[in-house]
């Protein structure tokens, strides 16, 4: 309960640390805490990227959540992005932290391959993934270990294929039949 | 008895009081359910168990569709997600594609795009007292909400031509600028709605069977409302003070005078009094923007991105150019990803968008903010009663053309 009533007005003027050219705050206590966390940082348009091995993503988001000065609770999004048939990895999935007390963002990035499209799932730290999550495997076919309940969500039970895979036609596979 | 008899034989016939849990299903032709959204519920007599929503039945895979079309073309789409608040997903998708382009934006359209948010917001949240009160049993409300919200509409029109579907935010400014008198229309609104606050309060606030079928029910503390992603009123019903015009601002929203309002009770009538106090603090942000409007620009300086005018086109070849390549072909966006949040009538509004380079983008992702919320009423429904899921879901204010996509 001691993330209650934040000052809306934060006593930093900056609002937003990961804006700018310095180092984020965020990446530089990842890196201090494990190096292998972090396999790349990108910091372009005012936003950070860090790109974190697959294994360790749970780990990671609840290590964010939890560390004082960081304190990423609010999980705003999920999404995966496809790179195409050919590319190698090809699946991204993208996790879009707010903290509400800090009032600062980060973006995760998990790149899979379409063999072994596995990531643990984070519904451990935020509940709110279930639902980001079982829209992601919907449509991209990406698959979340011990996620509790990873059924499809937008499409019906019976759907063949991922809609949002670049190699899905547009109007789908074959024509619309009443047979 | 004679009405027994013709049931056919294969029905059995129960006349002994259940003792066990029963499941139904509840829409999704209900029409508490504000649109195609199906609740799966285990009773326990008419307690609810467990509730499971089961949504998809208005996907028509607009994610998939925005790949297909120019960034230009994608706006359109975006009227159709949240229907009830289009400019607030308009500007949230200008702006992330804004954000890519690394346009400067002119003042004058910054203070229109607030203006119309604002106002697009008060329509928003009219529907949602209306039909929530409605969901409850007070009829009278949604007609005075509905004779309010046509006033917004109307406004809109003028300025857009369409009343839903306005498509009037575009990447580097407006579509055009207002019309002649417009200033003045609002001005007569924005001298009723204080008023028309005043009735909706009467009608509803002081009524005790409204009192009754709202406090104390639907509770989220506000740990959970954190863990289970609430956004917007929602979250502030439970004590949170977070708001992106705040937290993160943009559209100059850290210049303009409002309070963002905060009830600590976490249940269905703390989120109905930070939307009806919303609603007051939304009209001191219109009367605030109407007072800035100062003749100006409403389109960026960037002739490869903006449509030229009308006139411009028929005495300068460049003009006429720029025009046909913007049509004919899309612009350039350069390659990266942003995730720009705005918020939205129901709370925080995020657009993820994925340029590679090109006309189109590579993926376009909207948060919606009622996808998250309506995430959350299995956890908020668990032990109330069935009559009470119905002031549930009004007080999370779901959209289901948001949630499906």
């Amino acid at each position: 309960m001691e993330q209650q009533n934040p000052q809306a007005n934060a006593p930093e003027t900056q609002t937003n640390p990961d804006a700018g050219t310095t180092p984020s705050p965020t990446a530089t206590a990842l890196q201090r805490q494990n190096a292998a966390w972090v396999v790349e940082v990108v910091q372009s348009l005012g936003e950070t990227t860090i790109i974190v091995p697959r294994e360790h993503i749970a780990t990671v988001c609840g290590f964010l959540k939890a560390t004082p000065g960081l304190e990423f609770n609010f999980l705003s999004d999920v999404c995966g992005f496809d790179r195409g048939p050919e590319a190698e990895p090809r699946f991204e999935v993208n996790y879009h932290l707010f903290s509400t007390t800090k009032h600062h963002r980060v973006r995760l990035k998990v790149v899979v391959d379409e063999n072994d499209a596995h990531v643990p799932s984070v519904t451990g730290v935020w509940r709110t993934a279930n639902w980001h999550e079982r829209e992601t495997y919907d449509l991209f076919g990406v698959i979340f270990d011990d996620h509790p309940d990873l059924r499809r969500i937008l499409l019906p039970d019976d759907w063949q294929g991922h809609a949002l895979r670049k190699d899905f036609p547009l109007r789908g596979y074959e024509p619309y039949s009443l047979e | 008895m004679s009405a027994a008899v013709n049931i056919p034989p294969q029905f059995e016939i129960v006349d002994q009081p259940l003792d066990t849990q029963m499941t139904i299903s509840m829409g999704p032709q209900h029409p508490s359910t504000h649109g195609v959204l199906r609740l799966e519920l285990v009773l326990d007599g008419e307690m609810v168990v467990k509730a499971t929503p089961d949504i998809g039945y208005l996907h028509t895979g607009m994610e998939k569709l925005f790949e297909y079309r120019k960034y230009q073309q994608g706006i359109v789409i975006t009227d159709r997600m949240d229907y009830l608040n289009p400019l607030g997903n308009n500007l949230a998708y200008v702006m992330a594609v804004e954000k890519l382009l690394q346009l400067e934006i002119p003042e004058r359209a910054q203070t229109i795009r607030v203006l119309f948010c604002e106002l697009q917001r008060i329509a928003s949240h009219l529907v949602w007292l209306g039909t929530h009160a409605l969901d409850i049993g007070a009829m009278t409300v949604f007609f005075y909400a509905f004779r309010e919200r046509e006033k917004i509409l109307n406004l809109i029109e003028a300025a857009s031509g369409g009343r839903l579907t306005p498509s009037y935010f575009r990447i580097g400014g407006l579509m055009m600028d207002v019309p002649a008198g417009f200033e003045r229309r609002v001005q007569q609104f924005l001298n009723d709605f204080p008023h028309a606050v005043k009735e909706f309060h009467t009608l509803v606030t002081g009524n005790r069977i409204f009192q009754k079928r709202t406090q104390g029910i639907g509770y989220i503390s506000a740990t959970d409302a954190i863990d289970w992603g609430l956004s917007g009123p929602s979250l502030r019903g439970s004590g949170i003070d977070v708001d992106v015009r705040r937290t993160n601002p943009y559209c100059g929203y850290e210049t303009y005078d409002f309070e963002v309002p905060v009830e600590q009770d976490c249940d269905v009538w703390a989120r109905y009094m930070v939307r009806m106090r919303e609603m007051t603090e939304s009209h001191r942000i219109v009367v605030q923007a109407l007072a800035r409007l100062k003749p100006g620009p409403v389109k960026a300086d960037a002739p490869k991105v903006v449509l030229p005018d009308r006139e411009a086109m028929k005495t300068h070849m460049d003009a006429l150019i720029h025009h046909f390549l913007i049509v004919a072909e899309g612009f350039d966006v350069p390659a990266g990803e942003v995730y720009h949040a705005i918020e939205g009538s129901k709370g925080e509004l995020g657009v993820y968008i994925k340029s590679i380079g090109g006309p189109k983008p590579a993926r376009v992702h909207f948060r919606g903010p009622s996808f998250v919320n309506l995430s959350a009423l299995p956890h908020i429904a668990r032990g109330e009663m069935i009559a009470d899921v119905v002031a549930i879901i009004g007080s999370l204010d779901i959209v289901l053309g948001e949630i499906d996509r």
